[in-house]
């Protein structure tokens, strides 16, 4: 098969970075995509340039690493699938693809495809976990978990943080990534006592970051590789404003003695 | 020969990790705060140490080479996490899944270590659970659980075919907290390229920020190594892209014993490689054995489809020949089953490397739904990858590198010869003997990180006399030097090959000579074969770009150069072990079944093999291993 790729080059964050046409000859149907961009790589050093940066690790569609845009889709057109997973048998004879990386103010490019998510590991750090030390937990059947919340607790964990949802976004909001934290905390008995302050705080950091607001269109979820439902924004709002009406500076105090 | 002091503690062994934690000096809450303690790797034995000693007080420098710390390769684990919990009632212990581990291993692990993984086990799962890990529930509220290869129990623990993934993302909030504290100053996109010693003590890295191309130099009072297996040595394996040896490689270079880089674990269930592009293999996840039968055709050259081929014609080779453990024998016994039934040119699909997984039975028996919760990701995984639907067309799997049980020499308080460096996870040798059981690497990882070493690391820091230095230290230049002069020349030889093609020859010579089944001929072909792609990967590489930016084609030269020189050592220790023993196969060695033929006499040993220089022979240390607790016995799943 025979395609034509016109990839995002940029060196660095300075840059500003143009399309460049590579043509693309007997591309074979179960490649994945990435392994075509290895063969592409690879031609590319042999002839002394240097390859397309993109970012892959686990290949296997779990780490969250790779991601990009092809023809303006986050990875590409095929449901529930990253840019690692996604196989070529999906394409077709002298299609023109169009890569370029996940779009976003918070997410700076670093080079060609490859680009800079910390900001979504800060909106963790301001509350997505429960704040216990290890040592100290109880025995783990002492917690009842109803299968159902269980299941809809993991559905909402099984986001990998590739950041799809937010290039999908007109308005680049990590909302989606946001809520599944919150989501899967909040279903859970282990994650109450946080609950309306994780959402709260994470909120307020997934604005400081520079992502956008949800309006509710629903493109991330259709671009989430994990199926991660729109349901998990409701109910991020839902805690964001229980949160905010019973808002309470700390007491704060300690023990004496 | 060095003495090596595996500092095991007296006493019973159900009483020796209590023993030691009550001999171990403690370090002031107050002065915790004073010591730097660096942390490379963020998987889960990573994450949950530097995690536990963000907690504890201690100031914390965590390294990754990914992009955040959330990717590292324990997310991609997928079937469970073992724990002696004996929930279900069904005759576990600690003592059993401690005698199921070393059993697993071939009799080639340390007891001590065995015992305190198994001990420890239960409260990984407390911890887990307290942290919000999804953990798949029975419909009463309590925690599920599913069997796993070489146990005849259910003791593993799961959240769906995802577990990696949850308990990493457990210890990746953990750890985040940490950093949000200000306890853990994390270096994402950052890889170690040297380990400094000062004075015999490992005292810091060298490290290059992957995006800036900057080199620095981090200076601490101990040095912990949580860098995952080399396994990609074999160029196509199921590990992550990136996996790489070169931390610990670089850490054996300044004289950290490397164990038993021969135990190499060969995973049963990959989906079989598809062409010459292929960049790596997809594992399709153990526990499908639980509801899976594994099948060939009974004739050689049967072309007709799996459907078509009636009962009497299928060889359930493995439920025939281990008819106690059938399709859960253990990972080693089941690849080289799978392998002498393909070599017998048994094996389907292209090329005739492949064996049938076939859920028909078990879909007729709970139906598809069940099969659908149990392993959706999975069937869905392998459906994407090879455009087959497993609910109607059985599985085609095949062997594939998966994960190594060798690894840097510690003593019982995971530290290695060097004072002051740590080892945890698939990076030690500690735990696993020659063969690794299934849901055992996520307990092992976790045991390290959140048990283990926030007990053992005080200990080495209460004693005292690391003394005080800066990163203008001679070593640091001298580290940094090494470093840069390196990557000039990785830059400067602007040879006529990529990195790949050098990995790819070498990943050929290491599987077809040093793989599944192993000879001495094999093995000295090898010798031959590995310094000469070495020799012509110096004189003939092309690296394109230059050192002060990102710059991932010099980021994987640096990585091969460390795996040419550890596969050379892996086929040395391959080559003296004259016995079998779990992932190590010398085809001298079998039974007259085919079965691993262990030396007890000569070989209960852990190999510790020592560098001595460039372009010198390394030396081999020799740690016997004593049983004390156990029998000593062949190994058998019949």
């Amino acid at each position: 098969m025979r395609l034509t790729l016109e990839i995002w080059r940029q060196k660095n964050a300075d840059d500003t970075g143009r399309f460049v046409r590579y043509e693309m000859e007997d591309v074979d149907h179960h490649m994945s995509f990435l392994e075509m961009l290895d063969v592409l790589n690879q031609r590319l050093i042999g002839k002394g340039e240097e390859p397309v940066a993109f970012d892959s690790d686990c290949r296997e569609g779990i780490c969250g690493m790779c991601g990009f845009a092809i023809n303006g889709q986050p990875h590409g057109s095929q449901p529930l699938t990253t840019v690692c997973q996604l196989h070529m048998r999906f394409f077709h004879e002298g299609e023109v693809l169009r890569l370029e990386p996940f779009r976003a103010k918070a997410f700076p490019v670093v080079k060609d495809l490859a680009i800079n998510r910390s900001a979504m590991d800060r909106i963790i750090m301001a509350g997505g976990y429960v704040s216990i030390n290890a040592g100290g937990a109880r025995d783990a059947n002492s917690i009842l978990i109803g299968k159902k919340e269980a299941d809809l607790a993991m559905d909402a964990a099984a986001c990998i943080g590739c950041g799809a949802c937010v290039a999908a976004c007109p308005n680049a909001s990590a909302s989606l990534f946001t809520g599944a934290k919150i989501t899967q905390l909040g279903l859970l008995p282990q994650g109450q006592p946080e609950r309306k302050a994780r959402a709260l705080s994470m909120a307020e950091k997934h604005s400081d970051e520079g992502f956008g607001s949800c309006t509710v269109i629903g493109e991330c979820s259709e671009a989430c590789p994990k199926g991660i439902q729109l349901e998990v924004i409701a109910r991020m709002n839902k805690d964001f404003l229980a949160g905010s009406l019973t808002y309470r500076e700390d007491s704060g105090g300690g023990g004496g003695g | 020969m060095a003495t090596l002091d595996s500092r095991i503690p007296p006493g019973p062994l159900d009483r020796k990790w209590t023993k030691r934690k009550e001999d171990m000096k403690l370090v002031n809450p107050a002065n915790k705060r004073k010591y730097t303690i660096i942390v490379v790797g963020t998987g889960l034995a990573g994450a949950s140490a530097a995690s536990s000693f963000g907690e504890l007080g201690y100031n914390v420098k965590n390294f990754c080479f990914q992009d955040t710390p959330r990717r590292a390769h324990s997310i991609a684990a997928q079937g469970g996490i073992n724990a002696a919990k004996a929930y279900q009632n069904d005759g576990d212990s600690v003592w059993r899944l401690f005698y199921d581990t070393i059993k697993g291993g071939d009799f080639r692990a340390r007891e001590a270590n065995v015992y305190r993984l198994a001990e420890v086990s239960g409260s990984i799962i407390d911890q887990c659970t307290a942290q919000g890990v999804p953990f798949a529930r029975e419909y009463g509220g309590l925690l599920a659980n599913r069997s796993f290869g070489g146990a005849l129990v259910s003791r593993t623990f799961y959240a769906r075919g995802q577990t990696g993934q949850q308990l990493l993302l457990g210890a990746y909030s953990s750890l985040m907290r940490q950093v949000q504290l200000g306890k853990v100053q994390m270096f994402p996109r950052t890889e170690m390229l040297d380990l400094v010693v000062i004075d015999g003590r490992a005292r810091g890295i060298v490290a290059r920020d992957l995006v800036t191309g900057k080199v620095e130099s981090h200076i601490a009072d101990a040095v912990v190594l949580a860098t995952g297996g080399y396994g990609n040595l074999y160029y196509l394996s199921t590990n992550a892209k990136n996996c790489n040896a070169t931390a610990i490689w670089r850490a054996h270079r300044k004289g950290a014993f490397f164990a038993n880089p021969c135990y190499t674990q060969i995973h049963p269930t990959c989906i079989p490689r598809a062409g010459d592009y292929q960049s790596k293999l997809t594992l399709m996840s153990e526990s499908l054995r639980n509801d899976g039968r594994i099948w060939v055709p009974k004739k050689a050259g049967d072309k007709r489809s799996p459907d078509q081929i009636p009962e009497d014609d299928r060889d359930y080779y493995l439920e025939r020949k281990y008819p106690t453990y059938g399709n859960l024998a253990p990972r080693d016994i089941a690849s080289r089953a799978a392998k002498q039934v393909c070599d017998a040119g048994l094996g389907v699909g292209p090329g005739g490397l492949g064996v049938y997984l076939d859920f028909s039975e078990s879909m007729k028996r709970l139906g598809k739904r069940a099969i659908a919760e149990r392993y959706g990701n999975l069937f869905d995984m392998y459906e994407r990858i090879t455009g087959e639907d497993p609910y109607t067309v059985p599985m085609r799997i095949y062997p594939a590198v998966h994960y190594v049980m060798g690894g840097l020499w510690v003593d019982y308080d995971l530290q290695s010869n060097l004072p002051g460096l740590f080892v945890l996870g698939e990076a030690n040798f500690s735990d696993h003997g020659a063969n690794r059981l299934g849901a055992s690497a996520l307990m092992q990882g976790l045991a390290d990180g959140y048990f283990v070493i926030p007990y053992t690391i005080g200990d080495y820091l209460a004693r005292g006399g690391i003394a005080k230095a800066g990163t203008d230290h001679a070593a640091f230049k001298e580290a940094e030097k090494v470093v840069d002069d390196r990557t000039k020349k990785f830059l400067s030889i602007n040879g006529k090959y990529s990195v790949d093609h050098f990995h790819k020859k070498l990943g050929e010579v290491m599987w077809n000579d040093v793989g599944m089944a192993r000879s001495k001929e094999s093995l000295e072909r090898a010798l031959q074969a590995i310094p000469e792609i070495r020799a012509e990967f110096w004189q003939n590489v092309k690296v394109p770009g230059s050192g002060a930016d990102f710059n991932q084609e010099l980021e994987k030269a640096g990585r091969l150069a460390d795996f040419l020189e550890l596969g050379e050592l892996l086929t040395w220790d391959a080559l003296q072990r004259n016995e079998s023993a779990g992932g190590h196969f010398r085809v001298e060695y079998q039974t007259d079944d085919g079965e691993a033929k262990r030396n007890d006499d000569e070989y209960a040993y852990a190999a510790a093999w020592e560098w001595k220089g460039e372009g010198q022979p390394w030396v081999l240390n020799k740690e016997p291993l004593a049983f004390e607790n156990i029998h000593l016995q062949t190994r058998s799943y019949k």
